[in-house]
């Protein structure tokens, strides 16, 4: 027999302890299908980890997959503390590639300290408008914000695609849809030679601790916290919760929006519709796993990042299918959310015999 | 009736119960017994355990130490299994929550019934459950339309399923926690005659109250829990309030007096509004506030005080009808242009307007006035002022809680309607509504906020106290106007009105036809 009994309000070793549990079993439950595969497991881990952690490059290269999903995890973490519902970071990213694009391939000339800013900006001002629509609709009737904002990534998707093969299609790009390079006064400098890793990274680590320290520190986090707990309260209290939601519907978006400056204007130099392998998406796992913290979606992002570039060098040579980071990034969301209730919840496992004996 | 009772079989009996949170001891070595057909009192401030203490009783919690036993009908005891609300069930024991466990899309009936029904021939057995239902209604007086659904009931009517719900299941022991906080004086009536009538039938009763009056009126014997233990017990005859009083508080009770007092200039003036549908809508309201009164505004719940008390807190805008402080022009005031008016607003929903029950009590000390200039500075908190403000409230208000970070929801309801007060008085507010500011508050708690009231009438302000509780109304009030479907009545002064004018003209009779 389980028993499932109310718990304290659990410490903060507790909350640091259990995503790490989680990853663990996520790791563990991982370990029997790949087991299944003919993979000896052990020998699979170790090249995962010598594929993002075995030498500089590896490093390198987790790191910078790790850039986006740290700020499309902070674009979840932020409005999901305020109970806004935006799965539109998907959407948001492109939106935000899009207009970094349209700002840095000679729109406006000048040295890098004017070019890199305006990318910048350009491209977070993109993301946060792309997000001010569903929020607007909610807080004015009322419409749900997971319904539009995850619909409006099927937009703005195709309409990057109609830009790429239309106005912005790169007349030298032999007819492939893409946009003409960022110059290099636009593109973000990268931060070590010969490797991918880029300034994208510093952005993304200003950004968390922006966001920790807006949540934490600020009268606006203070009214964001507030609003997301009990909005009624924060109403009565004479807080403005229509501007809260607007304002975290900007800043989510725009962070969203810098994860596609970043991959657009630090990693590849140009943009295609097929630039995100769905980083939007994984923010919200990424966030989910950091409960929310904005330090905890730093190491969040980082796991995840070391599992799907792991898994693509263990897939290079043992043949196996890199499908396998999904099923560990979805194991691990699995486990989180299960952790969740071991939380809020004691759990006991009681045998039959000692049932019957309390009775008796 | 006490006296024969003590020699019928025990049918409930708790042993050393010690229950602990963290180094909070919410009961301590509390022994308990509850005998056939008997109406057991558990009296007890607010966080005194009385709710863990039944919890525990129900399986909700586990008690630390101690044990439960409940009668085997031959007279004698078996232990009940800890946990387990599933064993408290099968052993007779039902309990009637203060908030109601129904589900407001099903009906009567089926509230009752679910989780008794077999998987199989359900037909059979609900035409079963239909005969014995009504036997039950019949013997016991408690009727409900059975295929009525639960929204549409009234609260007392909810409270009778409830009760139904346990005597279905064979409740010989039936638990009540606090079943008059949310009933009308005379839905409590009732109900305290239908209990007679149970305890007369064999049932044993225990009711958790922390009303004095009705402790007195309905129970065989008093239990009074303190800070977790238990101080006396003792039968209900030759107790009386004072006594009991500070028993529960373990001090000296003063009452409530309102010193006579002139009133001022006219203050607050609201003219003609109207807001809201349906039921809980008001029609055309009109009311005048001096300076240095306090105006009651009596009524059975669910009449428009509720919407009277958002328009008020700015929470609602009135379709029509306009609101003055003074010369400044409030109709159209959000909650933030209300309190930076000098309106303090105590909400009716302490738990769901009044606190964001996650964040700390230092920070729902300060959600009224974070933006203000005491506490941020360039957009950033100020957080050694807002907590060094917000020790200075919690002793000032008498604000229980382990330190100022404790999240708000771990208070209890008293001590969360202190964070409220300590909020709203604090800047030395003109106005100052206070909506049901006592309900579900204990004999302390509830004196602190009349005190609070006093207070801030004596310095001048006006003080509208919306509430369903006459006594309080009757002893606070200077003037007192009714609410009935939305319309309010002229305010008269308190000593030209009494119980029974107020209770016809709650029922809408008009002022002239009572007198």
């Amino acid at each position: 027999m389980i028993r499932f009994e109310p718990r304290e309000p659990a410490s903060l070793g507790r909350l640091v302890l259990l995503p790490v549990i989680a990853a663990v079993a996520a790791l563990l439950l991982a370990a029997i299908p790949m087991a299944f595969a003919g993979l000896n497991v052990f020998s699979a881990y170790g090249l995962m980890i010598k594929g993002a952690f075995g030498s500089p490059f590896a490093f390198t290269e987790m790191l910078t997959r790790a850039t986006p999903l740290i700020l499309t995890g902070l674009a979840a973490a932020v409005a999901f503390k305020a109970k806004l519902w935006n799965i539109g970071a998907e959407g948001q990213l492109y939106a935000g590639a899009l207009a970094a694009v349209a700002v840095g391939t000679g729109l406006i000339g000048g040295p890098a300290f004017i070019q890199i800013p305006a990318v910048v900006l350009a491209g977070a001002l993109a993301g946060g408008l792309v997000m001010l629509g569903p929020t607007l609709l909610k807080t004015r009737l009322g419409v749900d914000e997971v319904v539009t904002t995850l619909l409006l990534n099927f937009v703005i998707i195709l309409f990057v695609q109609m830009m790429l093969e239309g106005p912005m299609k790169d007349p030298m790009g032999m007819g492939w849809p893409q946009s003409e390079p960022i110059t290099d006064e636009a593109a973000l400098p990268k931060l070590m030679a010969r490797m991918r890793i880029h300034a994208g990274l510093i952005i993304a680590l200003v950004a968390a601790l922006g966001v920790y320290f807006l949540m934490k520190r600020t009268v606006w986090g203070f009214e964001i916290r507030a609003v997301g707990e009990n909005a009624a309260a924060a109403r009565h209290a004479g807080m403005p919760v229509t501007a809260t939601f607007i304002r975290v519907g900007l800043l989510s978006g725009a962070l969203a929006g810098l994860a596609g400056v970043g991959e657009v204007a630090g990693l590849k130099g140009y943009l295609t519709a097929d630039i995100s392998p769905g980083f939007g998406y994984t923010g919200i796992v990424v966030a989910m796993l950091a409960g929310l913290s904005p330090i905890g979606v730093i190491f969040a992002a980082l796991f995840i990042a070391s599992i799907f570039v792991g898994a693509d060098s263990m897939s290079r040579a043992t043949g196996v299918s890199n499908y396998l980071a999904d099923l560990i990034v979805a194991m691990a969301l699995l486990c989180v959310l299960v952790s969740g209730l071991f939380l809020r919840f004691k759990v006991r496992f009681v045998g039959v015999k000692t049932v019957q004996e309390a009775a008796e | 009736m006490a006296s024969d009772a003590s020699t019928r079989p025990v049918v409930l009996q708790l042993t050393g119960i010690t229950k602990r949170f963290g180094s909070l001891t919410a009961n301590e070595d509390v022994c308990l017994d509850l005998r056939q057909g008997e109406i057991l009192a558990l009296l007890g401030e607010n966080g005194a355990g009385k709710t863990t203490l039944m919890n525990i009783l129900f399986g909700h919690y586990v008690a630390d130490e101690g044990t439960v036993q409940v009668g085997d009908g031959n007279g004698g005891l078996v232990a009940l299994e800890p946990g387990s609300p599933h064993a408290a069930l099968e052993a007779g024991i039902g309990m009637v929550h203060q908030h109601f466990t129904l589900a407001e899309n099903l009906s009567a009936f089926d509230n009752i019934i679910l989780g008794t029904e077999p998987l199989f021939a359900a037909r059979v057995s609900r035409r079963q459950a239909r005969s014995k239902l009504e036997s039950l209604m019949e013997r016991s007086g408690l009727t409900v339309n059975l295929d009525i659904r639960i929204s549409s009931l009234s609260v007392g009517e909810k409270q009778r399923v409830e009760i139904l719900k346990a005597l279905y299941r064979d409740a010989r022991v039936l638990v009540l926690d606090e079943p008059t906080a949310v009933l009308t004086p005379q839905e409590s009536d009732t109900l305290f005659q239908t209990l007679k009538k149970l305890s007369d039938s064999g049932l044993g009763i225990i009711f958790i109250s922390h009303k004095l009056a009705e402790v007195l009126a309905s129970s065989h014997r008093i239990a009074v829990l303190r800070l977790g233990k238990k101080v006396a017990d003792l039968p209900t005859g030759g107790c009386d309030q004072r006594q009991l009083a500070e028993l529960m508080v373990g001090a000296k009770v003063s009452e409530t007096i309102r010193p006579p007092q002139e009133p001022g200039a006219p203050l607050f003036v609201l003219n003609g509004i109207w807001a809201g549908q349906g039921r809980n809508a008001i029609e055309g309201v009109s009311l005048t506030l001096k300076s240095g009164e306090i105006l009651g505004i009596a009524g059975v719940s669910g009449n428009g005080q509720t919407m009277l008390a958002k328009v008020i807190s700015g929470v609602e805008r009135p379709e029509r009808g306009t609101i003055k402080l003074g010369s400044v022009d409030l109709s159209h005031a959000n909650a933030r242009v209300m309190i930076d008016n000098g309106i303090a607003r105590i909400p009716e929903d302490r738990h769901h307007d009044g606190i964001v029950g996650t964040m700390t009590v230092w920070e729902n000390l300060a959600s009224e006035s974070v933006r203000k200039p005491e506490n941020q500075r360039f957009g950033l908190l100020r957080f050694a002022a807002m907590k060094e403000r917000a020790r200075a409230a919690i002793k000032a208000y008498d604000i229980r809680c382990q330190s100022e970070e404790s999240p708000a929801r771990l208070l209890s309801g008293g001590n969360i309607q202190k964070i409220v007060l300590a909020r709203t008085l604090d800047g030395a507010p003109q106005v100052v509504l206070a909506a049901q500011p006592s309900r579900g508050l204990d004999v302390g708690a509830t004196a602190d906020v009349h005190r609070r009231l006093l207070e801030a009438r004596a310095r001048g302000a006006g003080v509208i106290l919306i509430s369903e509780d006459l006594d309080e109304l009757m002893r606070l009030s200077d003037r007192i106007a009714v609410i009935h479907r939305g319309h309010l009545s002229e305010a008269d002064p308190t000593e030209t009105l009494d119980r029974s004018t107020l209770g016809l003209r709650m029922a809408g009779h008009s002022g002239a036809d009572a007198a």
